[in-house]
């Protein structure tokens, strides 16, 4: 693998059976110097280290919600060496209860709240995507400027509670359910697409929302892609919204039900009955409610990474 | 669905004669706007024509104008001795209580815990500044010099990962390090120490919430910093190098000019958004350290007004924070234009 370093370097084009796999360095161009051991140890070591400061945390998370009772009581607390493997915690939360259906809750939420926030701002985005309309620089500057001020939580508050939406799980969607920033990345990116293509579209027959769902969204998955993430991730992520427009314990979404859990150390209604007969920890509970709320986000968005890039550049520095 | 034959400008009615725009999936950028100088259509033939393109901004406009304008207007509770017991509606409540002019704001300028939360959320954002603004930087130069593929996409997936976590799962993460019953403390009092409970300590608390946020959101950040590097044009590091540049020289006199107007908008972007650090973090973790040392400006608010329901004061603290960070956030974009940078908004 490694014996490719440095040759036929000048040969533009590598046949593919000849190609480095893909743990190998690409070849490195004439001018460079050969990096030295050192060098390449160090960079190495500052890496592994910032990635193990992340995922040793996690690590410890996963392992102890895995762990039984007697191996949490052996380590003292938190385990580091997973000695047995069992998913009672899983199954006791999983069994109806409070983070069931605090689980069902989020889930729900993120699902329509997705939904409703991607079709807000993909129709926005393209109605404005298309310059030359009527009031399109005022609407574009009626967006913009939200990311200048806040109307405040205060009045925000007291908003949503007189237009009646609070105790209602509108209250969790409306209003932050669209990002202005989300808005002008696809909007960038709708831009990009061809006005040639959309023309003869139009001379086809074609209306805007025809030409929106048939030809401008299947040329920009990547971005939807993007721009799909950053709102589930908002959606599930939120709990604050939820403290304040709540007062239902009920109605709780499970990361209001974590807080409630780690922070103030409570245990979950309708689990005090494992715990108390020793099969379970509450340690391990703790941590399988914290698995629960990063599983979808961790398995989800390394799918979505590659495209990052690209969603941010068009976006972030256009404003 | 009728269609228009009307083109939609004249840049776009020339187009086809002109020239051939490449299809893309976005790698170029959006077409400048041109503007048609003679023989524009209408006003009236334009609305019809984009009604639909019109009406799909309409929802998001009428969310933005509900939600983030006519709050603007709620924020008259902030000249007022507002009673949120009047009705159960806030509007009527705002109809009916009584005026008291500026109040509420010589209270706020009286209040110690007011200036201890200004006190905080300064010294926060110089702390962030400090020892969470270059981070990002440097581990980009680090990422953007590693050539495997593999190990980039892995150690990228890795970094970005938390940014995706709830601020109540890293905080809840670092509760299991660092908090009293956490990895630290067992460690420690097996080898015969007392534990240590860094998550309700006032003196480090700063430190803390840092560290949450480099953990947090420091990978995230490489991300604009390697878009900046991508697009450094690779002729320029060979002919330095032709020049007897070696590594170091090339990475101070190519790369770094490169980072520089990137580096110059995130930090006017930060100096704007100055007097917010972190809400959710540190509301979450107020309780357990205490006001005097977790009180921030937006926290401040929220006690006063969600927690003591003394809403006119609340809002007027409130009131004072947007007030100063608009100043801030307009005044960052000047200096940003005067330094040459392009700053958030162009002139």
């Amino acid at each position: 693998m490694t014996a490719v370093i440095g040759k036929d370097v000048r040969q533009p084009v590598r046949e593919p059976a000849r190609r480095p796999g893909r743990w190998a360095a690409p070849p490195r161009p004439v001018w460079e110097e050969e990096p030295s051991r050192a060098g390449l140890a160090g960079k190495g070591l500052v890496l592994a280290l910032a990635c193990l400061a992340i995922v040793f945390p996690l690590w410890i998370v996963v392992v102890t919600s895995l762990s039984s009772r007697r191996t949490i009581d052996e380590a003292g607390g938190l385990v580091m060496i997973p000695e047995d493997i069992t998913f009672v915690a899983y199954q006791e939360l999983l069994s109806g209860g409070q983070v069931t259906r605090a689980a069902a809750v989020s889930l729900g939420i993120t699902l329509v709240g997705t939904l409703f926030s991607m079709t807000v701002s993909v129709l926005c985005a393209y109605g404005l995507s298309r310059t030359g309309s009527p009031g399109h620089r005022w609407i574009l500057m009626t967006l913009l400027a939200t990311m200048f001020f806040s109307a405040g939580l205060i009045p925000t508050y007291l908003l949503v509670q007189s237009i009646g939406l609070t105790d209602t799980y509108l209250a969790l969607i409306l209003p932050s359910a669209i990002s202005v920033f989300n808005i002008l990345v696809l909007r960038g990116f709708f831009m990009g697409i061809s006005q040639e293509l959309i023309d003869s579209a139009r001379i086809d027959g074609a209306g805007d929302v025809r030409i929106l769902w048939r030809i401008v969204m299947p040329l920009s998955r990547a971005v939807l892609a993007v721009i799909t993430l950053f709102y589930a991730v908002g959606y599930w992520s939120a709990w604050f919204n939820a403290s304040l427009y709540l007062n239902d314990q009920d109605m709780m979404p499970l990361q209001n039900v974590m807080i409630q859990l780690v922070q103030k150390q409570e245990a979950p209604v309708g689990l005090g009955q494992a715990i108390k007969t020793g099969e379970l920890s509450g340690l391990a509970v703790q941590m399988a409610v914290m698995v629960m709320a990063l599983l979808p986000v961790a398995v989800l968005s390394p799918f979505v990474q590659k495209h990052f890039r690209k969603g941010m550049l068009t976006g972030a520095v256009k404003g | 669905m009728s269609h228009s034959t009307v083109p939609r400008s004249r840049a776009e009615a020339v187009t086809k004669e002109n020239e051939t725009p490449v299809a893309s999936g976005g790698a170029t950028g959006p077409r400048r706007r041109r503007r048609p100088p003679t023989g524009r259509p209408g006003l009236r033939t334009r609305l019809r024509r984009d009604r639909v393109l019109l009406l799909m901004t309409l929802p998001a406009v009428l969310l933005v104008l509900l939600f983030n304008y006519l709050p603007i207007l709620g924020n008259v509770v902030a000249f007022q001795s507002y009673d949120p017991y009047i009705s159960d509606n806030g509007i009527v409540s705002i109809l009916n209580s009584p005026f008291v002019g500026l109040e509420n704001f010589q209270r706020i300028i009286e209040d110690s815990a007011f200036w201890n939360a200004v006190k905080n959320t300064l010294v926060l954002f110089f702390l962030q500044l400090v020892l969470y603004f270059p981070i990002p930087i440097l581990l980009a130069l680090l990422i953007n010099s590693v050539v495997r593929p593999r190990v980039r996409a892995i150690s990228q997936a890795v970094l970005y990962l938390p940014h995706f976590f709830s601020w109540v799962l890293v905080i809840a993460v670092f509760q299991q390090l660092l908090g009293g019953a956490g990895l630290l403390s067992q460690l420690l009092r097996e080898n015969g120490y007392d534990g240590l409970d860094i998550m309700t300590n006032p003196d480090t608390f700063a430190f803390l919430i840092t560290a949450q946020s480099v953990w947090k959101d420091a990978g995230w950040g490489i991300i604009v910093f390697l878009a900046a590097l991508a697009s450094v044009n690779p002729d320029l590091y060979e002919a330095a190098a032709m020049d007897g540049a070696n590594r170091w020289r090339r990475m101070w006199h190519v790369t770094l000019p490169a980072l520089r107007p990137v580096i110059a908008l995130l930090l006017v972007l930060r100096v704007g958004d100055a007097l917010t650090v972190g809400f959710e973090q540190i509301l979450l973790q107020r309780d357990a350290v205490g006001p005097g040392a977790a009180e921030v400006l937006d926290t401040f608010v929220w006690w006063n007004g969600v927690r003591n329901q003394d809403f006119g004061y609340a809002a007027a603290a409130g009131l004072v924070k947007g007030v100063v960070s608009l100043g801030l956030v307009l005044a960052a974009n000047k200096v940003a234009h005067l330094m040459g940078e392009q700053g958030v908004y162009k002139k």
